[in-house]
């Protein structure tokens, strides 16, 4: 018997013709997206789910040591209940490096997002010279690693190479200590602001050019001026891409390790702990304390999810609003 | 750009509002942009001058003069550690390259999957997936690393690999786009015609999924080209390192010997210059609409 040559053999049943029944067809396209989505499922499970549960099973153990520590059997695992939980919500470090990474996200937060805003309503109006290579200019940070960025401001804030400091030297100028204190956080900031603000503007220069040019056209006839226009009509008409870039701005911001790290070789001021994530880390890995580490990581996940959905809950009801209005 | 030409039309009322010139340049929004554009580029166009400078003349030269040291740098560089720097280069491109692709074949059949077909459970697992966005990395590198550990893969290709083959972002990605150019009767068409759900996957849908995949691709290329923390957590072997942990390493011993700040400048600069040159290349591919959600369908 000569069967049709197939390419690819698509079922199960291996029946040998060539249009299967429409029963076999209906089965199969039932259990055809469960399949799909195996991969991803296993993957979510392996990847996500079973770290999480395993984060907080941790986070609930601790390890007791009996006698001098020594020996098999002297450093047990047992249950902790919220005791890893109290001890971070009473550890002064966590507590001020949450207080560090407040202050530092009230700033990247809505500078990053005003030029954002600011250059995307720019990039959308009328007569402007350039725009397509000021566009690829400003996301161009986009494509350079959070390390290499903080690398690389992190020399433009040495006296001894920066371009500024010799400006003000020049000058006769006093110059400051940008690594330390104060402006520490401006300097943390502006390799964030430098690093998000192109691919914000991206988003909400997307949403921009979505608006219809109507609408734009009655307002103009009454003689509306370019700034008014823009408060009145296309702000309120990307509302919902400005709700979505600073809800990943506020994830990002209370996650903030990598430029932290990177300025740390260049300078005693930034601490091991300077932000929550990076204290989680030196817990984790420097003191060996998993424990704890465990705890103040659900912590962190916790207000993250908080802070995040209580701001679109807040965005929201204000849309809600605005609309019964 | 299509959209600014259709804001073009002669405003009548307006010219005596505004006697400026009507026809020339938007002086405001040029220098703004300008302006803009530089502070994005003075980084990189320091590094790109730094990299020229030897060491003597990186601390005693005006910053954005040219040095004299550019190939030297590039061969301190490579002979550094026995050329461990353009290993690290080689292992971001594996991680990079590797992981966005199979991140892009993954987003794409779940992606296909979530958008075409109906079966239950398929909003559930849609948000479950997606909530997977929501999660801080050390909330999940850390127990990862833990779990890992006792498999014994920790400080392996595979260690760094595997957690950033599943990307939320693209199933999500993925599934609108495949719902806006995937048409549901061409699917059908396919059933009638007896072909199984996978045929119909790869040889119908998936071509007319490209450009929504590319950008998944690349999206997860920069991604994992850029992640510090997750190698930074699961390596210590330095030859495993990719190039973010690799230069990070380097600085940090930089900060005793500042003699290595040359090759950190050097190195820094090599590993943007990929990145960079291949935006430039592809971003006419690249359907950045895709990153805030429109499809035009």
């Amino acid at each position: 018997m000569k069967s049709p040559a197939r390419r690819t053999s698509y079922g199960a049943e291996g029946a040998p013709y060539a249009h299967p029944s429409p029963t076999t067809t209906l089965r199969r396209a039932r259990s055809a997206p469960y399949l799909f989505l195996v991969p991803a499922a296993v993957l979510f499970l392996l990847f996500f789910a079973l770290p999480i549960g395993y984060a907080v099973w941790l986070s609930f153990r601790k390890v007791r040591v009996s006698g001098l520590g020594l020996g098999s059997g002297a450093r047990e695992e047992v249950w902790a209940g919220l005791e890893n939980y109290t001890g971070a919500l009473s550890d002064s470090e966590l507590l001020s490096g949450a207080l560090r990474v407040l202050g530092y996200g009230c700033i990247v937060v809505p500078v990053m997002l005003g030029l954002a805003l600011l250059f995307a309503l720019m990039l959308d109006s009328e007569r402007v010279r350039l725009a397509p290579f000021t566009r690829l200019a400003i996301f161009l940070p986009y494509a350079v690693p959070g390390v290499v960025a903080a690398l690389l401001w992190g020399f433009l804030y040495l006296p001894d190479v920066s371009p500024f400091f010799y400006v003000l030297d020049g000058l006769g100028l006093p110059q400051p200590d940008l690594l330390d204190g104060g402006p520490l956080y401006l300097a943390l900031s502006n390799i964030a602001v430098w690093g998000g603000t192109g691919f914000n503007m991206i988003v909400i220069y997307t949403a921009l050019r979505a608006i219809p040019a109507e609408v734009y056209e009655a307002a103009k006839l009454d003689g509306a001026t370019p700034l008014q226009i823009a408060l009145r009509i296309k702000i309120p008409m990307v509302a919902p891409s400005l709700v979505l870039t600073f809800f990943f701005s506020i994830i990002a911001t209370l996650q903030v390790f990598n430029e932290p790290t990177t300025l740390k070789p260049l300078t005693n001021s930034v601490a091991t702990t300077w932000s929550p994530l990076m204290k989680v880390y030196q817990d984790a890995f420097g003191k060996g304390d998993i424990h704890a580490a465990a705890a103040q990581a659900t912590l962190i996940a916790l207000a993250t999810l908080v802070l995040s959905f209580g701001f679109l809950r807040a965005a929201n009801r204000r849309t809600k609003q605005e609309a019964a209005r | 750009m299509s959209s600014l030409t259709l804001h073009e039309a002669e405003p009548a009322a307006g010219t005596a509002r505004r006697p400026a010139r009507r026809r020339g340049t938007a002086l405001v929004p040029t220098v703004t942009l300008l302006l803009g554009a530089l502070y994005c580029l003075l980084p990189v166009a320091w590094v790109v001058i730094a990299s020229t400078k030897s060491g003597s003349e990186l601390f005693s030269t005006f910053t954005f003069w040219p040095g004299t040291g550019f190939t030297e740098n590039v061969s301190d560089l490579g002979t550094y550690r026995d050329g461990v720097y353009w290993q690290w280069m080689g292992n971001s491109a594996l991680y990079a390259g590797l992981g966005a692709l199979l991140s892009a074949c993954v987003s794409a059949v779940s992606g296909y999957a979530l958008a075409i077909h109906r079966f239950r459970g398929r909003e559930t697992l849609f948000n479950v997936l997606l909530a997977g966005v929501l999660m801080p990395p050390v909330i999940l590198a850390v127990p990862q690393y833990l779990l890992l550990a006792k498999a014994d893969l920790t400080d392996s290709y595979l260690s760094v690999l595997l957690p950033q083959i599943l990307s939320p972002y693209g199933v999500y990605l993925a599934r609108i786009y495949a719902a806006a150019a995937v048409p549901a009767d061409v699917v059908e068409a396919g059933r009638m015609d007896g072909a199984g759900e996978w045929r119909i996957f790869t040889r119908v849908a998936l071509p007319m999924m490209v450009p929504g995949l590319v950008t998944v691709f690349l999206f997860q290329f920069v991604a994992i080209w850029n992640n510090f923390l997750l190698p930074y957590i699961m390596l210590s072997d330095d030859e495993k390192f990719p190039i973010t942990l690799g230069l990070y390493t380097l600085l940090e011993q930089g900060a005793s010997t500042p003699a290595l700040y040359t090759l950190v400048i050097t190195g820094a600069f090599l590993a943007v210059f990929p990145l960079v040159a291949l935006f430039l290349v592809i971003q006419r591919f690249w359907s950045l609409d895709l990153l805030s959600g429109a499809v035009k369908s």
